[in-house]
């Protein structure tokens, strides 16, 4: 039990730190919105892999917040860009 | 019949904590943000989705596994839209590193996007087309 | 007076019954005041933050629907192994595409399913849809030559058959024969 337990963490936890990674290093702000948000859904995963694993319903209603983060808060991001873009294109003439 | 329910159980955890190691992985070696977007999007749902199965079988009373149900199928219905939202925005702001495209037919189709020269990553060689080098 | 407010009831109901079904979820238990509470809720949240109207509706049919369940799982299971053993294997990034692939529905919600069910399948993300002409651009992960890209379109064009035929109407599921009169355009991919 406590071997599951170990590997299981260790896998999330070098996920987590290889999404941690993208988002110092990632070029652009777009990359590091993927990185936040895949950061979130195994912050999530974990979450649910303690609750599995200790039999612990409590941090279940935490999971649903998380989970929904991850999708508003990278679906704001993308519009924002997005937002610039338009901004951007519509006070650069065309070439 | 217990055991093999455990069982069962804590290999869909390992096989779900897995699965988001190889999104940390595929986001760290993947070239481009539209790639990436693909590391993020499917290792990621599928190995949600066998955590949550994992946590529902281990998991006692019927109040956590409906939450985990939800959390489910919100990641099914909200995992292709941002991952949309993203890779259009990118494709538009030309992350994208064109010499690994083998077909582009969006690009050939709309030619629209030289007006939009945004900060491409650092690493992709000079587009033949707009800068002719 | 009572017509349009009706019309809109019975547009509204769908997304009303789904509030109600993700309250009773969140609480868990099922109980006669969870009901009432996500009635009242649900009605607040669809008076105080009304979305467009659904054009069309959804017309489901038990047997293609299970066929199209158990095609989308075994493709979710594939593609999230597919796409593990890219972000695993050694050795660089091989190629990948942009297709442009044109389909032959017409209607909101089935391009939506569509769309959605792409984006999980192996290996292929929707990167635009445009409305008018009935085409989404895909951007496939790992391709080898031009033969895979056309194989990889075969695909997306064969689970927007598999939707249609699930979901859609008798006209939507007429207009997927290529030789039919009802598509209104040709079927070929520019």
């Amino acid at each position: 039990m406590d071997v599951v337990s170990v590997i299981a963490y260790a896998l999330l936890g070098g996920g987590a730190l290889l999404a941690l990674v993208r988002l110092a290093l990632g070029p652009s702000l777009l990359d590091r919105v993927v990185a936040t948000d895949t950061l979130l859904v195994i912050i999530a995963a974990g979450l649910a892999v303690y609750a599995g694993l200790a039999r612990d319903p409590t941090v279940v209603p935490v999971l649903v917040v998380v989970s929904l983060l991850a999708f508003v808060g990278s679906v704001s991001i993308a519009r924002y860009v997005g937002g610039m873009l338009i901004r951007s294109a519509a006070e650069e003439p065309p070439r | 019949m217990s055991v093999v329910v455990d069982v069962l159980a804590l290999g869909c955890l390992l096989t779900g904590a897995f699965l988001c190691l190889t999104a940390g992985l595929g986001l760290v070696r993947f070239p481009d943000v539209l790639s990436r977007m693909h590391a993020g999007t499917k290792p990621q749902v599928l190995g949600v989705l066998l955590v949550m199965v994992g946590a529902a079988i281990r998991l006692h009373g019927w109040s956590a596994t409906w939450m985990l149900l939800l959390v489910a199928v919100f990641q099914m219905l909200t995992a292709p839209v941002s991952a949309h939202m993203v890779s259009r925005v990118a494709y538009r702001r030309r992350h994208v590193r064109r010499d690994l495209l083998l077909v582009d037919e969006l690009r050939t189709a709309e030619a629209q996007d030289s007006v939009h020269r945004g900060d491409e990553p650092a690493d992709a060689p000079p587009d033949g087309r707009v800068q002719p080098s | 007076m009572s017509g349009p407010a009706a019309v809109q009831l019975r547009h509204q109901l769908p997304l009303l019954g789904w509030l109600v079904l993700v309250w009773i979820l969140l609480w868990g238990t099922w109980s006669w005041a969870n009901l009432l509470s996500g009635i009242a809720v649900a009605l607040a949240v669809t008076v105080l933050l009304p979305l467009p109207a659904v054009v069309g509706g959804l017309r489901v049919r038990p047997v293609p629907l299970l066929g199209f369940l158990g095609h989308f799982l075994l493709d979710l299971v594939l593609s999230g192994a597919q796409v593990a053993w890219q972000a695993l294997r050694p050795g660089r990034q091989r190629q990948s595409a942009i297709v442009r692939v044109r389909l032959r529905t017409d209607s909101d919600l089935l391009l939506t399913i569509i769309a959605q069910t792409v984006s999980l399948v192996p290996g292929s993300l929707v990167l635009d849809l445009d409305r008018e002409e009935r085409t989404i651009a895909v951007h496939l992960l790992h391709v080898r030559d031009l033969g895979h890209v056309e194989l990889e379109k075969a695909g997306v064009l064969a689970m927007e058959d598999r939707v249609v035929r699930a979901f859609g109407s008798t006209a939507e599921i007429a207009a997927l024969d290529p030789g039919s009169d009802l598509s209104p355009q040709g079927r070929s991919t520019p």
